[in-house]
């Protein structure tokens, strides 16, 4: 693999400032170090650093999220079959190829398009490629649903990446949650195409759906007033929602991913999971209609709570910094999340509204908290005094 | 001997080649320098010329902004070269050491007998004065000022630091003298921050302080922060414990004698040991002969790894450090280093394989491992810094300029070293030791 490393060094002359190929500088720096770890040694300050970096970081997230990814394929072969009543005549293989073939192009969309603006806007700004993306790129595919059009997905990756994320100064710099921008993008811009019951099941063209079957998710259905889904079905994934989200399983493999490395943090996993049961607790005392009398604890394995309070609500960019703020933070988005969910009748999933409104209170949530941190010393000084 | 004061916060870095405790003296070295850029903030004026003679304790320069503070010739000799960089900057003040080693007289005396005045200026006109420093800021104390507390770490909890315990058993007596100056000086309020086994706790005349935790609990400014926080308007002076050890040598012998013990260290050291010479020795006395012949760089630290200055084998020890490290330089390309399970790659993160054998010991060179980038990972700093303090916010007070935050999220009671963990774990490769610098600049500027 010498040769490799001896192309990019050999070319390095030819993208510096000045040279001809310029203009590609940053797409020969993301390759090359993507490829390799940089050289660069300490020249100021620690002499040496800790071997994590963004990169590390970033790749241990898309590792937590591979579970929810290969379930959410398996379980858009089951629910198509399921669909057209032909569950009981497939293969294990059979199905998870199916979901395969249907959710590899939303991935490579979602990765083509955001990488292909980072690299540009990477260019421009004459700063290198970010790793953000390599996790927003996983995290928006996983939150659509399976029918979504390709084109959707570009136009709201784009979105996303451009007024999510590029706007503010790239990766560190975004206040939303890039991934979720991407979402309540298409919410808001093509409601038609993006709720109702015929998204969430993928059907081909000529497909008979058997008689009784929905497609509707568990929360659509609830709100409607009915209850049509097992908790054992809710816990594993077997239900409809978008792709990623639907398996509590397979979202808590990548929790243990992530608490156990510390990537992700774990104080507003647990905040905001316990935020979810006080809200529905709450919910269920005054159990006025089937929704608010969905036992509390059913909220947690339904529609894309866990989902976000594992891996959107954690973002580290856009949740709150300081230690007490996390806490606050993720115990409103569960709270806000079931409160959005049970009592507005237009959105039967409330997890993505909370997250994001959350992520713009973050920073004042910051600021309480370090005031009162600032008034602590002032006391200090005061008794010393 | 009361309680223990114990630190979770932090973290120990391990590496390999601490040193053995085996002791070896040098001869005396033919050169010594004394830098003026070891002193941050200092503006030196000469006070002699190049080829003048000199005796130990001989003035050489002095602070321009307070002359009283001197700099004095560590040993008898000629003043052989002012070595200079950028703007006429003066780098090194180079003695050359001569046939006698003459040194000048001071007064022998118990410092328990003199007047506080009276200590205060021996150690000014011995040019010692400069072993004190005081915080806010970490710069030379002033003489004008009185201090709340003078503070004294006895242990050093930096990645491959010297024992104490070992450096300077056998001289407790001289190290009493040396606080006992040091308690004229502050009236009395002079704080000793132990080790759980420590051989410090019998001295006298000074509050002892047990400390027990990772790296930063040897740290002075942890120790203060604990004890006697630094509120705005307070001063706190802190002396490393060998400077003590001179201090005390110039009362009890009346002479100085800048003799110094330094942990040679580090994962390209043959045998790491410790090894005595004086300060502002070359570092070649120290490190020829003793480091790995290799086919790739090293680094010299004149210090430890964490807040040491990279320096060259033909350069000087640094005034304040009782350490040199060598690592590997580290300047090469590592394939899919960041895929890499990492049985090697010692981290803070449970983010490597290494995690699961927490005895190992690690060779690290100086890469950084990583690119720069905006700031991400947000818990961190706080892991590491066992204050009341918040590292982020505090940093980016300072990039924002906003003096008055700065101020009020303890500014006052940080430097490099107490943030210089923050720069290890850093996964966005943030320079913070440099910001916090920035930072201090800033406050020495606009408040004095």
């Amino acid at each position: 693999m010498e040769f490799l490393k001896n192309f990019f060094e050999k070319t390095k002359p030819y993208v510096q400032k000045g040279a001809k190929y310029h203009w590609l500088h940053s797409v020969h720096d993301g390759f090359f170090t993507f490829l390799y770890v940089p050289k660069t040694t300490a020249k100021t300050g620690a002499h040496i650093h800790d071997y994590i970096d963004l990169k590390r970081a970033m790749s241990i997230v898309v590792l937590a999220l591979v579970p929810a990814l290969l379930f959410g394929m398996y379980n858009v072969g089951y629910q198509h079959f399921i669909a057209i009543g032909e569950l009981a005549n497939t293969g294990f293989w059979d199905i998870f190829l199916y979901g395969l073939i249907k959710v590899l192009p939303v991935v490579i969309v979602s990765y083509g398009v955001g990488l292909g603006l980072e690299f540009v806007f990477a260019q421009i700004r004459g700063h290198e490629i970010n790793e953000g993306f390599l996790v927003s790129g996983m995290l928006i595919p996983l939150i659509m649903p399976v029918e979504t059009p390709l084109w959707m997905v570009a136009v709201a990756t784009a979105f996303a990446v451009i007024f999510g994320k590029e706007v503010f100064g790239g990766t560190g710099m975004n206040i939303w949650n890039p991934a979720l921008v991407a979402r309540a993008f298409l919410f808001f811009a093509y409601p038609a195409q993006m709720s109702g019951n015929s998204v969430w099941v993928a059907l081909d063209e000529g497909d008979r759906v058997i008689d009784g079957f929905t497609g509707a998710t568990p929360m659509a259905d609830l709100a409607a007033g009915t209850v049509d889904y097992s908790v054992v079905d809710a816990f594993f994934g077997f239900i409809p929602g978008s792709i990623g989200e639907t398996s509590f399983v397979a979202i808590m493999l990548g929790a243990l991913v992530l608490i156990v490395t510390g990537i992700g943090n774990w104080k507003i996993i647990l905040s905001t999971f316990a935020g979810g049961l006080l809200m529905g607790l709450i919910l269920n005392l005054f159990a006025v209609n089937t929704y608010m009398s969905t036992p509390f604890w059913h909220h947690m394995l339904l529609g894309g709570f866990a989902f976000g309070a594992v891996f959107m609500a954690t973002d580290p960019v856009s949740a709150a910094q300081t230690g007490k703020g996390k806490w606050i933070y993720g115990l409103l988005i569960g709270i806000l999340a079931i409160l959005i969910r049970v009592i507005n009748p237009a959105f039967p999933e409330g997890m993505m509204l909370a997250i994001l409104l959350m992520n713009t209170f973050a920073p004042l949530i910051d600021h309480y908290v370090v005031q009162g941190h600032i008034k602590r010393r002032m006391k200090r000084a005061k008794i010393s005094a | 001997m009361s309680e223990v004061i114990k630190l979770r916060k932090g973290l120990d870095i391990k590496l390999k080649g601490s040193a053995e405790k085996v002791l070896e003296s040098l001869p005396a070295p033919a050169m010594v320098a004394i830098k003026p850029t070891d002193f941050p903030g200092l503006t030196p004026k000469m006070l002699i010329k190049q080829g003048q003679e000199v005796k130990a304790g001989d003035a050489l320069f002095y602070d321009k902004y307070h002359p009283e503070v001197l700099f004095t010739a560590p040993i008898g000799g000629k003043l052989v070269s002012v070595n200079r960089g950028e703007r006429r900057r003066i780098l090194e003040v180079v003695i050359e050491a001569g046939p006698q080693a003459e040194s000048l007289e001071f007064k022998k005396a118990n410092p328990g007998k003199l007047s506080a005045e009276e200590v205060k200026d021996q150690l000014l006109k011995s040019g010692l004065w400069p072993f004190i420093r005081r915080r806010p800021y970490g710069i030379i104390a002033s003489p004008q000022e009185q201090p709340k507390a003078i503070f004294v770490s006895t242990f050093d909890t930096s990645p491959l630091a010297p024992d104490y315990n070992f450096v300077i058993e056998g001289q407790l007596g001289t190290f009493q003298t040396g606080i006992d100056a040091l308690a004229k000086l502050s009236g009395k309020n002079v704080y000793l921050g132990v080790s759980e086994k420590s051989v410090f706790t019998n001295i006298n005349n000074a509050d002892i302080v047990r400390f027990s935790g990772p790296h930063p609990a040897g740290n002075v400014g942890v120790q203060i922060h604990h004890v006697s926080p630094i509120n705005k308007g307070e001063v706190v002076w802190t002396v490393n414990p060998q400077d003590v050890l001179i201090i005390g040598r110039l009362f009890e012998t009346g002479k100085i004698d800048l003799t110094k013990v330094y942990a040679l260290t580090g994962s390209e050291v043959e045998k790491p040991k410790y090894l005595q010479t004086l300060l502002g020795a070359p570092v070649s006395t120290v490190t020829d002969r003793r480091i790995k012949q290799t086919d790739y760089k090293q680094r010299i630290i004149s210090g430890n790894v964490l807040t040491g200055k990279r320096i060259k084998a033909q350069e000087y020890i640094g005034f304040y450090d009782a350490q040199i490290t060598v690592i590997p330089e580290g300047d090469e390309y590592e394939m899919l280093g960041w895929a890499d399970p990492g049985i090697n790659k010692f981290s803070s993160t449970k983010a490597f394989m290494s995690k699961l054998f927490p005895k190992k010991e690690y060779v690290i060179s100086a890469n950084l491992h990583g690119g720069d980038r905006a700031f991400v990972l947000t818990d961190q700093y706080r892991r590491v810094v066992p204050m009341d303090i918040m590292p982020v916010i505090l940093l980016k007070a300072i990039l924002a300029n906003d003096i008055d935050k700065m101020e009020q999220l303890g500014l006052y009671e940080v430097i490099e070293e107490d943030f210089a963990l923050c720069e290890y774990v850093c996964a966005s490769k943030t320079k913070v030791q440099d910001i916090l610098r920035t930072g201090i600049n800033t406050m020495i500027k606009e408040l004095g």
